[in-house]
């Protein structure tokens, strides 16, 4: 049984020694996959995040909330399976690069749009009325007060996006997206245990590395001033 | 008893006036029925009364963070309504309870939150965010960089009335700026505030429940009850003439002893009985203080610089005066309220509180007698022109 395990590894390491180029390519048009749908999922998150979290608002934040979460139990092969339908329908490629992106997007927008509601509503009402009795627009307060501290907590959101859409976007190779779900799924049909613990270990370090720039990130875009508080 | 001549307003002109103001909220509640008042120029107004009473609703309508529901508001003759309510806000300095600090934003960018949204050039905003950390007591060089969170209490509240001084306006609204900060702090923040305040004139609509902050800090008192203004008066007058019973029961019994607020040093004290030298000879100032029948004096250098005290036993032909001086343990400043006065005479050891100017020169001392006459002649409940005795 040992003897199994340690020949599974070896010949994954003889593999990864062999071709680091494929293994790098895999790696590249994942993350590329994934920065392309998180960038988009961030965008709308957090234009729909401040848009909810406006006053009055609070059943439509709900609702959307309610869908975003309902988005997040539909199995993403299910899910890839409807997207190829409605682009099918529109005539637009219904395999591949598209419909991933789209998938992974619409993951990426719950924590997104959660975390930045929770952000702009948990500002505390001191500062709104300063900035308020000061003379700022609406506009001048969120973008002044509201947004600069709820920074921390989006940047959060956006962390918890990307590290699960990593994983999520290694099934998207399924429907011939490329990246690391290859070498996984051709592992699986060809009984090549070493692909697919190539491809397994290099998703699970991508996303730890990833998990780690983004930690950087949520550092550098935290107000200073909020970091020494943090820091006390 | 002129408690305090500069803070006077009566003449000038109203720059706040409140026509009907009425308001209520869409829950039914009238948190403000029909109110009329007007504030002067340079009036130090304080909207006093328990909680929901009104007074920081009627406090908000100046600015309109709270819109009325009829009545009028107008500054300077413009009613309010007819302004842009951020260019109106941006006019009106505007300081909260919870100091309310950016804390994404150096000391520097808060304070010139106004100045940047009225788009100033920044040489000048840096040069006003400057000259407002001076005048709150701080220096500009440690501090203008610092974030809030780098700042005791104290510290953040002198920059949140730096802030609301931003763009220099003639009005501020202060919704009970020294609440949330320790007694001893506030007390201090209090009389640097007055300080300012005697320097920048300018009128401030001021809302407390502490009935102590109110006759210290207050031009005028406001006092409110359930949405309808109880009493419009200064200080002294809302003390001798308390209008109804609420108005009564809301000052407390102790009138008396709060009178002694409205009385600084400088309106009571009397001038240094006897004065010693610092080269005199130590005998010759023991026969002359036996005679006058004095245990103690004071002991001065070049004219009226302080030094300390001496008694009668101490005086020793061996030992020079300078040898024998007992430091003072406690002074007080002309402006010192006497109810504090009273409190550091009872903590120093002679019973006598030498009063100092700023160049620490001497310009009078309180003993309890002072104080005793003051009582017996019912302080505070008399108007306080009557009865100047510098």
């Amino acid at each position: 049984m040992l003897e199994w395990h340690s020949v599974m590894w070896v010949q994954a390491w003889n593999y990864a020694v062999k071709y680091p180029d494929k293994i790098c390519g895999w790696v590249l048009q994942h993350l590329y996959i994934v920065l392309v749908a998180n960038a988009a999922a961030a965008v709308l998150g957090v234009l729909i995040g401040i848009y909810v979290s406006g006053k009055g608002r609070e059943r439509i934040a709900e609702t959307v909330i309610y869908f975003a979460s309902v988005m997040m139990t539909v199995p993403s092969l299910a899910l890839f399976g409807i997207l190829m339908g409605i682009l099918y329908a529109l005539s637009l490629p219904s395999i591949g690069f598209l419909p991933v992106v789209i998938a992974l997007t619409l993951y990426g927008l719950l924590p997104i749009i959660r975390n930045t509601h929770t952000a702009i509503r948990e500002v505390d009402p001191a500062m709104i009325e300063a900035g308020r009795g000061m003379g700022m627009s609406e506009l001048q307060i969120l973008g002044r007060v509201k947004l600069p501290l709820a920074v921390p907590v989006i940047m959060a959101g956006l962390r918890q996006a990307m590290v699960m859409n990593i994983g999520i976007a290694a099934i998207g190779s399924y429907i011939g997206a490329g990246g690391l779900g290859q070498p996984i799924f051709r592992g699986l049909a060809n009984y090549r245990k070493d692909l697919i613990v190539v491809g397994a270990v290099f998703v699970s370090l991508l996303a730890i590395v990833v998990d780690f720039v983004m930690g950087g990130v949520e550092w550098i875009t935290t107000p200073k001033g909020v970091r020494i508080r943090r820091r006390r | 008893m002129d408690y305090d001549p500069e803070g006077r307003s009566d003449q000038e002109e109203t720059l706040i006036k409140l026509e009907n103001v009425s308001k209520t909220y869409t829950d039914g509640t009238e948190a403000v029925k029909d109110l009329a008042m007007e504030i002067s120029e340079g009036e130090f107004c304080v909207f006093l009364g328990p909680s929901g009473c009104g007074k920081t609703t009627s406090m908000k309508m100046i600015n309109r963070l709270i819109p009325l529901t009829s009545g009028k508001i107008s500054i300077d003759g413009v009613d309010t309504m007819k302004l842009d309510t951020n260019e109106l806000r941006r006019g009106i300095g505007y300081a909260i309870q919870n100091i309310g600090l950016f804390p994404h934003q150096t000391v520097e960018e808060n304070i010139c939150t106004v100045p940047r949204l009225l788009k100033w050039p920044k040489p000048k905003q840096h040069a006003r965010a400057q000259e407002l950390l001076h005048l709150v007591g701080m220096d500009p060089d440690i501090f203008l960089r610092r974030y809030p969170s780098e700042l005791s209490g104290g510290q953040q509240q002198r920059v949140g009335v730096a802030r609301c001084l931003g763009a220099d306006p003639p009005i501020l609204l202060m919704d009970e700026p020294f609440g949330a900060i320790d007694p001893i702090t506030r007390g201090r923040l209090q009389d640097e505030f007055l300080k300012i305040q005697a320097k920048i004139k300018k009128t401030i609509a001021f809302v407390t429940h502490d009935i102590n902050e109110a006759i210290k800090m207050g031009d005028t008192i406001a006092l409110m009850r359930e949405g309808v203004l109880a009493q419009y008066a200064d200080p002294a007058e809302l003390l001798r003439a308390p209008k109804d019973e609420f108005v009564r029961d809301f000052i407390g019994a102790d009138r008396v002893l709060k009178g002694l607020r409205l009385l600084r040093a400088k309106n009571v004290m009397k001038k240094p009985p006897f004065l010693v030298n610092v080269g005199e000879d130590p005998m010759q100032v023991k026969r002359r203080m036996e005679e006058a029948g004095l245990r103690w004096s004071m002991l001065v250098e070049s004219g009226d610089h302080f030094l300390g005290w001496i008694t009668c036993e101490d005086l020793d032909p061996s030992r020079l005066i300078r040898d024998v001086i007992t430091p003072p343990s406690v002074t007080a400043t002309p402006d010192t309220p006497i109810n504090e006065a009273l409190s550091l005479m009872l903590s120093s050891a002679i019973g006598t509180l030498a009063i100092l100017d700023d160049d620490k020169r001497l310009v009078g001392v309180l003993s309890f007698d002072v104080i005793r006459d003051v009582l017996s002649e019912d302080v505070g409940l008399e108007p306080p022109c009557e009865k100047v005795s510098t």
